[in-house]
């Protein structure tokens, strides 16, 4: 399977034209104790970098971007009563919504694993 | 604020955050840490144990009457009298070593800063008064009060000092260590006191609603600092914390809680005005306070409960039936009540505890509930 990520970090896991949505492990500890995480409903469509997604730490709210463009499939309703989890394992369980992609050739643009190590450490 | 955003000012204790691995921002103009561990960590850790803030970028002072400081309960008056001239309590009425929280006036009553003026306990310093106002705030205060009292009182800076708090229920038996005299003050009582070479300034007051002490220390006390944070019962603690400890304990932040466009009777800070002073009348925009607390304000500082997970942070629309009553002025989430917790101004119809509100959060209803403040129990050693 394919892992793609943003310069917003997020990361897209794309399996046929359904891709999987989080944030990274990068953006987890920079936010700290997520608190609240606010999804988009069943079938909103994005566009891509799009406001898609809240994260709520103890002291800030953040946008989360639509990596690619398409209609949200399912939400992770696990975030609802264990927001937690985002930090616990941000690029696994914590996972925040599949969306079922309406143009895949976004994913050229986006970086692949090298590159955004490299991008995280010139920050 | 008069510093350039683009130098940020370092505290005596920068390298001491750093080599702590604290993340640092740029606030009031200083550079200071957001956080150490973690928000959350850090909280709970205050609540539970100690934990150690570095606020020097606050504004103490000293305001001293001409002629100086002299053993005469008279001089004490007459200093009192020049900065009552722009606070609305009763500074005339502080008992040696005692403090009290207040607030500088505008001529509409409207609030210019919070502050904490204490009396000096010792017979000859009579005449000068230890205040402190906030770091944002502190060059805008300071010309305000030189301007007001003119001759008759000097302002000196101490914000080259060293100022931290201790907060926590271990606060008492870490600060005692190394200031045994220290634990017979009350809650609002100062002392100075000797460590070493270091003449510090003991308060026993804070910002969390714990039990605690704000350390006014020379520049040159660092390494008392890195000793206090030896203990294991200490952990430094960064602004975000700070930040998470006063909303719970239901205190107000300026510049968000409290501004020119609210009087302390409309922030529910009435309290701070004491009877002799509103029979007086004779403070900033009395004809307005006086009115306010015979008649009721229009708003009111409340505190607010959301009823689900979602926190509403500040700007957040207060609505009863579709229609805005208030505004969120702080909120976030408490890691002691483990809930999204928050305070904003309603419409006073709206302000009784209980009252059944919905905030809009980005666009989306919430429910909503007036509470009451704090959220967590002060701890206070009366």
């Amino acid at each position: 399977m394919t892992v793609k990520y943003t310069e917003d970090h997020e990361w897209v896991k794309v399996d046929g034209d359904t891709a999987t949505v989080g944030i990274t492990k990068y953006a987890a500890e920079q936010l700290g104790d997520v608190v609240f995480v606010e999804l988009p409903e069943q079938g909103r469509s994005s566009n891509k970098g799009e406001e898609m997604a809240v994260v709520e730490s103890v002291k800030a709210a953040s946008d989360v971007y639509a990596p690619v463009s398409g209609i949200v499939r399912e939400a992770n309703e696990t975030l609802e009563g264990a927001p937690e989890t985002v930090n616990k394992d941000p690029e696994g369980e914590g996972w925040f919504v599949t969306l079922l992609m309406s143009d895949p050739s976004e994913l050229d643009g986006l970086m692949d694993e090298d590159a955004y190590k490299k991008f995280c450490e010139g920050l | 604020m008069a510093e350039q955003d683009t130098h940020l000012l370092e505290t005596p204790l920068h390298a001491l955050h750093e080599q702590l691995g604290a993340k640092m921002v740029g606030f009031a103009g200083y550079s200071m840490p957001i956080q150490f561990e973690g928000v959350k960590a850090e909280h709970l850790w205050t609540r539970e144990h100690c934990g150690l803030f570095d606020v020097s970028h606050m504004g103490p002072c000293f305001l001293t009457i001409t002629g100086g400081p002299r053993d005469d309960a008279q001089a004490h008056i007459e200093v009192a009298k020049l900065i009552e001239q722009l606070v609305p309590s009763d500074i005339q009425g502080l008992k040696p070593g005692q403090a009290r929280l207040t607030v500088l006036l505008n001529e509409d009553g409207g609030i210019l800063d919070d502050l904490i003026i204490t009396r000096p306990r010792q017979p000859h310093q009579q005449g000068m008064l230890y205040i402190v106002v906030n770091g944002a705030m502190k060059h805008q205060d300071w010309e305000l009060i030189r301007k007001s009292v003119g001759p008759h009182a000097e302002l000196t800076r101490a914000d080259d000092h060293i100022l931290v708090a201790l907060q926590g229920p271990d606060a008492e038996a870490v600060v005692t260590g190394h200031f045994p005299q220290a634990a017979e003050l009350g809650f609002m009582e100062c002392i100075r006191l000797e460590k070493g070479d270091l003449s510090c300034l003991v308060s026993r007051c804070g910002y969390t609603g714990e039990d605690g002490f704000e350390l006014l220390i020379p520049s040159d006390g660092v390494a008392f600092v890195t000793e206090l944070l030896a203990d294991e019962r200490v952990k430094p603690i960064g602004l975000g914390a700070r930040d998470s400890l006063r909303l719970e304990a239901g205190l107000c932040l300026y510049g968000h809680d409290l501004d020119p466009e609210k009087t302390p009777v409309e922030a529910s800070l009435t309290w701070v005005i004491q009877k002799n002073r509103r029979e007086a009348a004779d403070f900033p925009g009395a004809t307005k306070i006086l009115d306010q607390i015979a008649n009721g304000p229009r708003i009111k500082r409340v505190g607010i409960q959301p009823l689900d997970r979602a926190p509403a942070r500040e700007g957040t629309p207060i609505m009863y039936d579709d229609v805005q009553v208030g505004e969120i002025t702080s909120g976030g989430f408490g890691p002691s009540v483990d809930a999204p917790v928050a305070m904003g101004y309603v419409e006073v119809g709206h302000a009784k505890i209980g009252t059944e509100l919905t905030l809009m959060v980005r666009g989306k209803p919430r429910a909503a509930k007036v509470a009451k403040l704090p959220f967590v129990p002060h701890n206070y050693k009366r």
